[in-house]
């Protein structure tokens, strides 16, 4: 670089690329998971595959295109309800799922004109209000029989051991799949671009950003991706109510993965999505007041350790593991 | 005359939308803030009322003018302890941290009451059903007529509150730009203490009303907030009158959806709202582009 001498300008580090190699390993060793792992370790892997999805979905909006949603569970729900009628459409079971998450993308992409046009918090509740219509719309459908819901009848076609292997699978590659596509997307053009919009709506704009497009992928990806757990989650719940799917605790979840974990930064959502796994299955029998934790857990973060975990980790030793921002680092 | 009855009955519904929604839109415009937690702040006010009622036997009304200090000293708390750091830190963290506040005190809510639906209807004796019949088939409750003249007197006063008073002069330097007005002496922190516990008073006052219409249980507080937004944004952020307006509109389009469905009373409701602030986006994009 021909800036001040002594100075260059690094996106990897030995320690990064060691972090890539232990990411695929560990991704490699997840995929042989249900050789070896016990029933139960399969199905919770599944579940923390899902919260990993969540996490990083609404930290994709929020932390790099500051788009707080308190309505992202419109994709969770719509996603679910989706793969229920392609599949009452005789879609073969799998294949709806995966659809349905698909789906809800698209109507994502079909409300973004919309929605994004929105400012903080119009943005946020004005989602809140599309997922309560697409809840009331959902149970104008026969087929969902209104709050009583229905099921997934066609899983049954699968013996429950091979079932939850699949969804381990399926979980498994959504969450590698959408994590790659951000990381790739956000190391490139539209990382910088969706960071400046953040940052600035109006200097991004008058930079040459394309704001609306830019934030549109975000937004899209970020409903497929909800879309897809909504559909993991009726993967493994057969299950289907209208409440449990387009129900606000989803947010509340999401918001306090990102924060605890870290808000804004790639690995952030993953570490949060992991600590609400094991408070929940450490205190999830408790209740009432395991939620009053939660909600007070989020704003002491977002209050006191606004970096959350990841960042303030990050911060503090300077180290990325996985870069999708560059840094100014001293030459030897 | 059904239809014109639903749409009286939506204006008068529209008083009580005015009234859990002033506080969110007088925050908003004083703050820059919309609190999240705004309707479960209303729920939590219903049940302190509640709990005074049950155990003394008062009226509710002796038992509101007990809870609103309360209650004005929560919201003072409230954005000494977190909303003044929260709005520090960025535009974003205070939707963070009072959706946070929000499942705290929901479940605290249901910790202390339980699941069980309350009301303090039985409270208020004939008020709850007496009402004023005009021709043969339209009935006006005493109650909804109340609320409609208490939404129309509380938004009048904080209108009177801010163009009139000193302090009023105060809050309205300090939303235009806090560093200049503390230049000219006004405490900003204290103005804003001040408006929040302004605020979240109007929020105890419409929550009391919410209990005396209607039942509440701890997990109700989303839907009034959801309410309230909407008022708010269909009569434009940030103005008084807009807001009963707002209401008005709401109210009545829930009303003529609940004639035609028996669904269609929420459904009208987000349908009118998201029309209105559709359409509003759009004018703003065709003004640009000419």
């Amino acid at each position: 670089m021909n800036g001040r001498a002594g100075m260059s300008i690094e996106r990897w580090t030995p320690l990064s690329v060691a972090a890539m190699g232990a990411v695929a390993v560990l991704a490699a060793a997840l995929a042989l998971g249900p050789l070896f792992l016990g029933a139960y370790a399969v199905d919770r892997l599944t579940t923390l595959f899902i919260y990993v999805l969540l996490a990083s979905m609404w930290n994709a909006l929020a932390g790099y295109g500051g788009l707080v949603s308190v309505g992202q569970q419109a994709f969770f729900g719509l996603g679910a309800y989706a793969a229920i009628r392609l599949s009452s459409f005789g879609v073969p079971v799998y294949a709806a799922l995966v659809l349905g998450g698909m789906l809800a993308g698209a109507a994502a992409y079909a409300v973004s004109g919309f929605a994004l046009r929105l400012r903080g918090g119009e943005f946020a509740i004005g989602m809140w209000v599309l997922a309560e219509l697409f809840h009331l719309l959902v149970n104008l459908d026969r087929l969902i029989q209104g709050e009583t819901g229905t099921s997934l009848i066609a899983l049954n076609a699968f013996a429950p051991g091979n079932r939850r292997d699949y969804n381990y699978w399926l979980a498994l590659a959504s969450m590698a799949g959408l994590l790659a596509l951000m990381f790739t997307l956000l190391r490139g053009r539209l990382g910088s671009s969706v960071q400046a919009i953040r940052d600035s709506e109006e200097a991004a704009a008058s930079l040459g950003v394309r704001v609306l497009a830019a934030k549109r992928i975000v937004y899209v990806i970020a409903g497929a991706g909800c879309g897809l757990a909504g559909t993991l989650y009726l993967a493994t719940s057969i299950s289907f109510q209208p409440a449990t799917y387009f129900g606000v605790q989803w947010t509340a979840y999401m918001i306090f993965m990102v924060l605890v974990g870290g808000l804004g930064t790639f690995e952030g959502p993953i570490i949060g999505a992991i600590v609400f796994f094991i408070i929940e299955n450490l205190f999830g029998a408790s209740g009432i007041w395991y939620l009053v934790g939660l909600g007070a857990t989020a704003v002491v973060f977002a209050l006191y350790l606004p970096r959350g975990l990841w960042g303030t980790v990050e911060e503090k030793f300077g180290i990325r593991l996985l870069p999708v921002g560059y840094r100014v680092a001293q030459r030897p | 005359m059904i239809w014109l009855n639903q749409i009286i009955q939506g204006v008068l519904l529209g008083g009580y939308y005015a009234l859990i929604a002033c506080g969110l839109s007088f925050m908003f415009g004083v703050m820059r803030i919309i609190n999240l937690a705004h309707g479960d702040l209303a729920v939590l006010a219903a049940f302190l009322v509640w709990a005074i009622v049950d155990r003394s036997g008062m009226s509710p009304f002796l038992a509101l003018a007990i809870v609103l200090p309360v209650m004005g000293a929560l919201g003072w708390l409230l954005q000494r302890a977190m909303l003044e750091r929260s709005l520090r830190a960025g535009v974003l963290v205070p939707l963070l941290t009072t959706f946070g506040l929000g499942i705290v005190i929901q479940n605290l809510l249901f910790e202390q009451f339980g699941a069980d639906t309350r009301s303090l209807a039985p409270a208020i004796g004939d008020l709850a059903f007496d009402s004023w019949s005009i021709g043969s088939q339209i009935y006006v409750g005493h109650l909804a007529g109340l609320i409609f003249m208490v939404a129309v007197a509380l938004l009048g006063g904080l209108q009177l509150l801010l163009a009139r008073t000193p302090l009023g002069r105060a809050i309205r330097a300090t939303a235009e730009d806090p560093d200049t007005a503390e230049l000219v002496g006004i405490d900003a922190r204290s103005v804003y203490a001040a408006a929040a516990a302004i605020a979240v008073m109007t929020v105890a006052i419409a929550g009391t009303f919410l209990g005396m219409r209607a039942a509440f249980a701890p997990y109700a507080g989303p839907a009034q907030l959801i309410f309230a937004f909407e008022a708010v944004v269909i009569g434009g952020l940030g103005s008084m009158w807009g807001t009963l307006l707002g209401g008005i509109v709401l109210g009545v389009a829930q009303n003529l959806g609940a004639q035609i469905a028996p669904n269609g009373f929420l459904i009208a409701g987000h349908t009118v709202f998201l029309v209105v602030l559709g359409g509003r986006l759009l004018r703003q994009r065709m003004r640009r582009a000419s």
